[in-house]
């Protein structure tokens, strides 16, 4: 069974779709009700709202898909602002072809990710446009802010600690050697980032600065930081974690993971004192095991690279094209 | 000799000051990645040469892609790096942008496929490169031949290094020994420079693509100075001789002729064209034969060493990765684009 146009009419088709593949999955009482608007229940506190939408090809990947993608990098974009995930809505557009049973994986695969997450799916919408087989996925996000949280790149001070929260390169690894057809062990780093954000505010680590390191890669934030703050970011090429086999890759095609995307990582900046505390509480979980201190903020202005032989060089934004539909 | 006693030795170096050109681009991203240059003694200055297959391509090249890709059941294939690449009358991407056809692939024999599946559509692929991307394209020729596709065409620009060396040398009187290509000696053999170095009383060092490989080699640059030596720090992957295979590989498809560099001009017996017999793959390669710069771009003599990046007028200014006048910052090997990325301090 493949999407038709009919599936997109909004007549008897839809309703079926609707019924057999995205409630079926997504079960819960507010989507339940059916209407034409989700109503949520008041809930204190400040809000936190974000959009994303997924366009990666392939749709599958080693370690994971579009769905559960599109349900990982809302939530994350969510925790990143210090707010704990609750409600998401997800707009498919489907391109004619696409197989049923592809369809079925993907929401199986969304479900799955959003119960790991704690979050409900709660509104939804499909469309159908000509193509070929393809999927697009939107998703927005909301959740509430803890009193107390504030994360902005601002608050950065000289002498705070910079970590990233696990092996870089991952995702974009997989999603390159899927497309180029190189077979190795390497799988996407996808994942909602819950647990290594609990664990840092739970072991009381007064976050200032958080992002996922996704897109343009952790060169891209930390110039980002750097420009918000007016301040300095140094990192030290060699605590930088990189696995063997993303560090041989990118070796062999030219990339550095410094620029490369990731979709269950996150870097964070804390105060100078609580980086051995934050550095622990990431490790303690099973997402920030690999979780390294990789450098300092300093008084000079933009990011810097110190070389694993000692030289040192600024680390550029993102020029060009990088790798387009990786998320 | 440990990497920190050579370290150390570069740093205090007290010589006369010295220029060494190190010609791949690869070696260019190395040396800027690596902050080589923040290591070394302000008398060794590394200055970058015509290495990048990018850089040194003519505008008139990317002119005749752009018209390719607006013809009726045409298609251009590139690697990316050549999307940007400003031609007299805007880039690839520009092209594309106004309805041109053109596709990047990451691999080259992702064009084959595409010519097998829609046959209706000439499939251009833009053949970029030196010795050593030019087998690539000979095993392409081949199977193209072998296998009857029709519609599968070559726009080359690949050139050969020795004779843009030698060129070098008559012109540029500053540089004082030269890191030589580490791909392009795995195919043509460190031997190859041998004639070159003799004449010049120039040192050549082979080297890999690690830091320390680099600075192995600026340090034996350093201590043969005036010597027409050649010295294989690379001898894992390189031989005296080169890849024999891959080189006849080469000549049953290819033959020397004269080739454009960007800035350069014509050097006689530095470019490979499809031998006649294939010619009927080629999409007119031999018909580039000029060169017209960017208004105000110095690109030219950057890659030959006579200018620095710094001091072109329009570096950093009108001139940016993310709007790039001439093609030295376009690609992420070209010498700009590593002055521009990775050796500025905070401060500028």
């Amino acid at each position: 069974m493949k999407i038709t146009m009919a599936h997109g009419s909004g007549g008897i088709a839809t309703e079926e779709l609707i019924r057999d593949v995205f409630v079926k999955y997504f079960k819960n009482d507010i989507l339940g009700a059916m209407e034409d608007a989700a109503v949520l229940p008041p809930e204190g506190g400040r809000i936190a709202l974000t959009t994303d939408s997924f366009v990666v090809d392939p749709v599958f990947f080693p370690g994971g898909d579009i769905g559960m993608l599109s349900v990982c990098g809302t939530v994350n974009d969510l925790l990143m602002s210090g707010a704990a995930p609750k409600y998401l809505t997800c707009a498919f557009i489907l391109e004619e072809g696409l197989k049923i049973g592809n369809l079925n994986r993907i929401a199986a695969s969304m479900a799955a990710a959003a119960d790991r997450a704690g979050v409900c799916i709660v509104a939804g919408d499909t469309k159908v446009i000509g193509g070929a087989g393809g999927v697009l996925i939107n998703t927005t996000g909301v959740g509430f802010l803890p009193e107390g949280r504030a994360v902005s790149p601002k608050r950065c001070a000289q002498g705070d600690a910079l970590l990233v929260s696990g092996n870089l390169g991952d995702h974009h690894a997989a999603i390159l050697s899927a497309r180029m057809g190189i077979e190795n062990d390497i799988k996407s780093d996808a994942a909602p980032l819950n647990a290594p954000v609990e664990a840092l505010y739970k072991a009381g680590v007064d976050v200032k600065a958080m992002r996922d390191i996704t897109r343009g890669g952790l060169a891209t934030i930390l110039n980002e930081f750097a420009a918000a703050s007016s301040l300095g970011m140094e990192i030290f090429e060699e605590n930088i974690p990189v696995s063997p086999a993303v560090q041989a890759l990118s070796g062999i095609l030219g990339l550095d993971p410094l620029y490369m995307g990731n979709e269950g990582k996150l870097l964070a900046v804390v105060g100078g004192r609580d980086a051995d505390r934050a550095l622990a509480a990431l490790r303690s979980t099973e997402l920030g095991k690999n979780a390294a201190v990789i450098g300092r903020v300093t008084e000079k202005s933009g990011a810097v690279l110190t070389t694993k032989l000692g030289g040192r060089r600024v680390l550029a934004v993102l020029y060009g094209e990088g790798l387009p539909r990786i998320c | 000799m440990t990497i920190e006693d050579i370290k150390k030795a570069l740093r205090e170096y007290g010589g006369p000051p010295t220029a060494l050109m190190e010609v791949c681009g690869t070696h260019t991203a190395a040396i800027a990645k690596n902050g080589i240059q923040s290591l070394l003694s302000d008398r060794i200055a590394m200055v970058s040469g015509p290495g990048c297959p990018v850089c040194v391509t003519v505008s008139a090249y990317i002119d005749r892609l752009c018209e390719l890709s607006g013809r009726d059941g045409y298609e251009v294939v590139t690697f990316g790096d050549m999307l940007r690449v400003p031609g007299s009358s805007g880039s690839l991407a520009d092209s594309k942008a106004a309805g041109g056809r053109v596709r990047m692939v990451y691999s080259p024999f992702d064009c084959m496929k595409l010519a097998r599946e829609d046959k209706n559509t000439t499939w251009v692929f833009a053949a970029v490169g030196f010795e050593t991307t030019a087998p690539i394209y000979a095993l392409m020729a081949g199977q193209a031949a072998e296998q009857g596709i029709k519609n599968l065409r070559f726009l080359t620009s690949v050139k050969t290094m020795p004779a843009a060396i030698r060129w070098i040398c008559e012109k540029n009187k500053v540089i004082g020994g030269f890191i030589a290509p580490g791909h392009v000696s795995v195919i043509t053999g460190s031997e190859i420079y041998k004639p070159i170095a003799e004449k010049y009383n120039l040192p050549f060092a082979v080297a890999g693509f690690g830091g320390e490989s680099v600075l192995a080699a600026i340090y034996a640059l350093t201590r043969l100075k005036g010597q027409g030596k050649v010295v294989n720090l690379y001898p894992s992957v390189v031989s005296e001789t080169g890849n024999e295979k891959a080189a006849a590989l080469l000549l049953k498809y290819f033959e020397p002729g004269r080739a454009f560099w960007r800035g350069m001009g014509g050097i006689d017996g530095s470019g490979l064209y499809l031998k006649e017999e294939f010619a009927y793959l080629d999409a007119g390669s031999r018909d580039i034969a000029r060169d017209v710069e960017t208004p105000g771009c110095r690109c030219g003599d950057v890659l030959i060493g006579n200018l620095s990046p710094g001091d072109c007028p329009l570096f950093g200014g009108v001139c940016t990765p993310q709007s790039p006048r001439g093609a030295c910052m376009v690609s992420q090997e070209g010498a700009c684009f590593a002055r521009f990325s990775y050796e500025r301090t905070g401060s500028e």
